[in-house]
């Protein structure tokens, strides 16, 4: 079936090669698949493949109650698990109706964002080396490593957290965190200024990323774009800045946003973002030490969560974009059903469209730039 | 707000909007399956309300839920006003929704848009030609709840393989499943 759709292109001259990429090859980012019909290097149309990692998360939603399913959602986007555990928390926190304590927020604020600057630093790593770049991939890893180590200190997991408890955290953060912060901070600058200075005006960087896989702002919000990928297209839209959640109201912070949505931009808007996430860590920080010490880090939550019979729609900014999840509850103490929202979904189906007319080098450089996680994609 | 909300959007739809609710801030309108592009058109392009963009559609499917509701009666009710699930008075709601969720990118605000599609009559129209963006949710729904989108340019399955013989978000299919993989066999 999938063969009849790629043979069929149209305005075929028949000289067209048909090109398998994927599921298992090095350049296609977890299990992901493309078959796509080239025209000499000229990709004429890519038909992306999805369902190689489909674990059926959704089901087992259903099958387990609201507390267990917490470790599942480390599984979406495994490289900020932190983002996906606090936005499904936040779910059933407003379907129970639940108020956080706000040292509680501080905590999710701080450790968030250090997930999203680790996902950020993975993505422009491997930008870097599916374009031929591979020294800023090692300055980024190893102080993604470190904020790893926090992660890993503070609840003994370095990728998959289940960070936090539906109502509040598990724990309040460490003593050292503040001469933990204080060594990492200017290390993640050096290593932002130094990606920076090997990628952003170097002539090949530029030639291979510049007006690469453009796309209007217009058929971004037709496609159902969000996060960075929208962003880099020119819509200043951040779920952080235009529907607060938590406490986001009260940090200042910047949304950059590109021009052209291109491979480039979308480079540009990661590297910005790791920035402003390193100035809300800071300001969340200062209020979290004006805290009292024993400060509650739990809302009163009853054993057994059981909330009232309903349907809620909870959506946060994880660092792909919008992640937003459905909950219909019955009553008991398992959810009806679970929908998850996840931001690369939407991104990806305008693969196609994407790339079209674009070389197949190309193809692999977009990708790599709309952070599609297999993960989160197929659930 | 919700009220407002409410107001203006059935100030836009008039009597196509069957049962409305509002849980938790989340506003959610029913409206007859066979309108919904319609319905969503107007929305879009209501000038007060303008839901520009389309986040997310998905199915639910609601095989048990009536059943369940209707047995325990001594339980104490939760909180919340439910009223999207009245008391089947008649005969039960229909077995399947399709709940699409909006936002207008000028106003922030969201909205819930629930059509019920009832077992001998599984089909929704497409919405692919207002939202691109529904390609992908319309091809996963009908993967996973065999419901089907009239006017979808490519209705194939999505994330399971083709040849798969179940709908397994359906509620009536088991979580282990039922060995399809060890009936099939591959090319």
């Amino acid at each position: 079936m999938v063969n009849e759709c790629v043979v069929n292109a149209g305005h075929s001259t028949g000289d067209y090669v048909t090109i398998n990429i994927g599921p298992s090859h090095p350049a296609m980012h977890g299990t992901l698949r493309v078959i796509a019909q080239t025209d000499g290097e000229t990709v004429v149309k890519a038909d992306p493949e999805i369902g190689y990692l489909h674990r059926g998360v959704e089901k087992l939603g259903e099958h387990l109650t609201y507390h267990q399913f917490i470790p599942i959602t480390d599984r979406l986007n495994y490289c900020s698990a932190i983002a996906n555990n606090v936005s499904y928390e936040m779910a059933v926190e407003k379907l129970m109706g639940l108020e956080v304590p706000e040292k509680a927020q501080l905590i999710r604020v701080i450790m968030t964002e250090l997930a999203r600057i680790a996902d950020h630093q993975v993505l422009v790593g491997i930008l870097g080396v599916d374009l031929g770049a591979f020294t800023p991939f090692f300055y980024l890893i190893i102080q993604r490593e470190e904020i790893y180590e926090i992660f890993e200190w503070y609840n003994g997991a370095r990728l998959t957290n289940t960070f936090g408890r539906i109502g509040g955290v598990e724990a309040d953060l460490p003593d050292d965190f503040d001469a933990r912060w204080r060594e990492l901070r200017p290390n993640l600058f050096k290593a932002i200024d130094e990606t920076d200075k090997l990628l952003t005006h170097n002539r090949i960087w530029m030639d291979r990323t510049i007006g690469v896989t453009a796309f209007s702002p217009e058929d971004a919000l037709a496609w159902g774009f969000t996060g960075p990928c929208l962003r880099a297209c020119g819509v200043k839209r951040d779920l952080r800045k235009d529907e607060p959640y938590g406490l986001y109201d009260r940090f200042t912070f910047d949304v950059p946003i590109g021009k052209n949505g291109d491979v480039f931009d979308r480079y540009m808007i990661r590297m910005k973002e790791m920035e402003e996430s390193i100035k809300i860590i800071d300001q969340a920080y200062a209020m979290y030490q004006e805290m009292a010490p024993d400060a509650p880090l739990m809302a009163k939550v009853p054993k057994v969560i059981k909330p009232p019979v309903g349907e809620v729609y909870h959506a946060t900014e994880a660092p792909n974009g919008e992640l937003g999840f459905f909950i219909k509850s019955d009553g008991s103490d398992k959810p009806y059903r679970i929908k998850i929202r996840p931001p690369c979904y939407m991104v990806y189906q305008a693969f196609p469209e994407l790339v079209k007319g674009e070389m197949i080098a190309d193809l692999i450089a977009c990708l790599s730039s709309l952070n599609v996680i297999a993960g989160e994609l197929d659930r | 707000m919700t009220m407002d909300l409410l107001k203006g959007v059935s100030n836009c739809l008039g009597p196509l909007v069957v049962a409305s609710g509002e849980f938790r801030g989340d506003v959610t309108v029913e409206v007859p399956k066979a309108r919904i592009a319609e319905v969503l058109a107007r929305l879009r392009d209501d000038p007060n309300l303008a839901y520009d963009f389309l986040v997310d559609l998905f199915g639910v499917d609601n095989l048990d839920l009536y059943e369940k509701a209707a047995k325990p009666k001594k339980k104490t009710e939760g909180e919340g006003d439910a009223a999207e699930e009245p008391k089947p008075a008649g005969p039960p709601p229909p077995r399947f929704e399709v709940i699409y969720l909006l936002l207008s990118l000028s106003t922030n605000r969201r909205l819930h848009v629930k059509v019920r599609v009832p077992e001998d009559d599984l089909s929704v129209p497409s919405v692919t030609g207002l939202w691109k963006a529904a390609t992908w949710p319309e091809r996963e729904v009908y993967d996973m709840f065999g419901i089907r989108f009239p006017g979808h340019p490519d209705l194939r399955r999505l994330l399971m393989w083709d040849e798969f013989p179940a709908h397994p978000l359906r509620k009536d299919y088991p979580l282990e499943g039922r060995g399809e993989e060890r009936i099939l066999r591959y090319e």
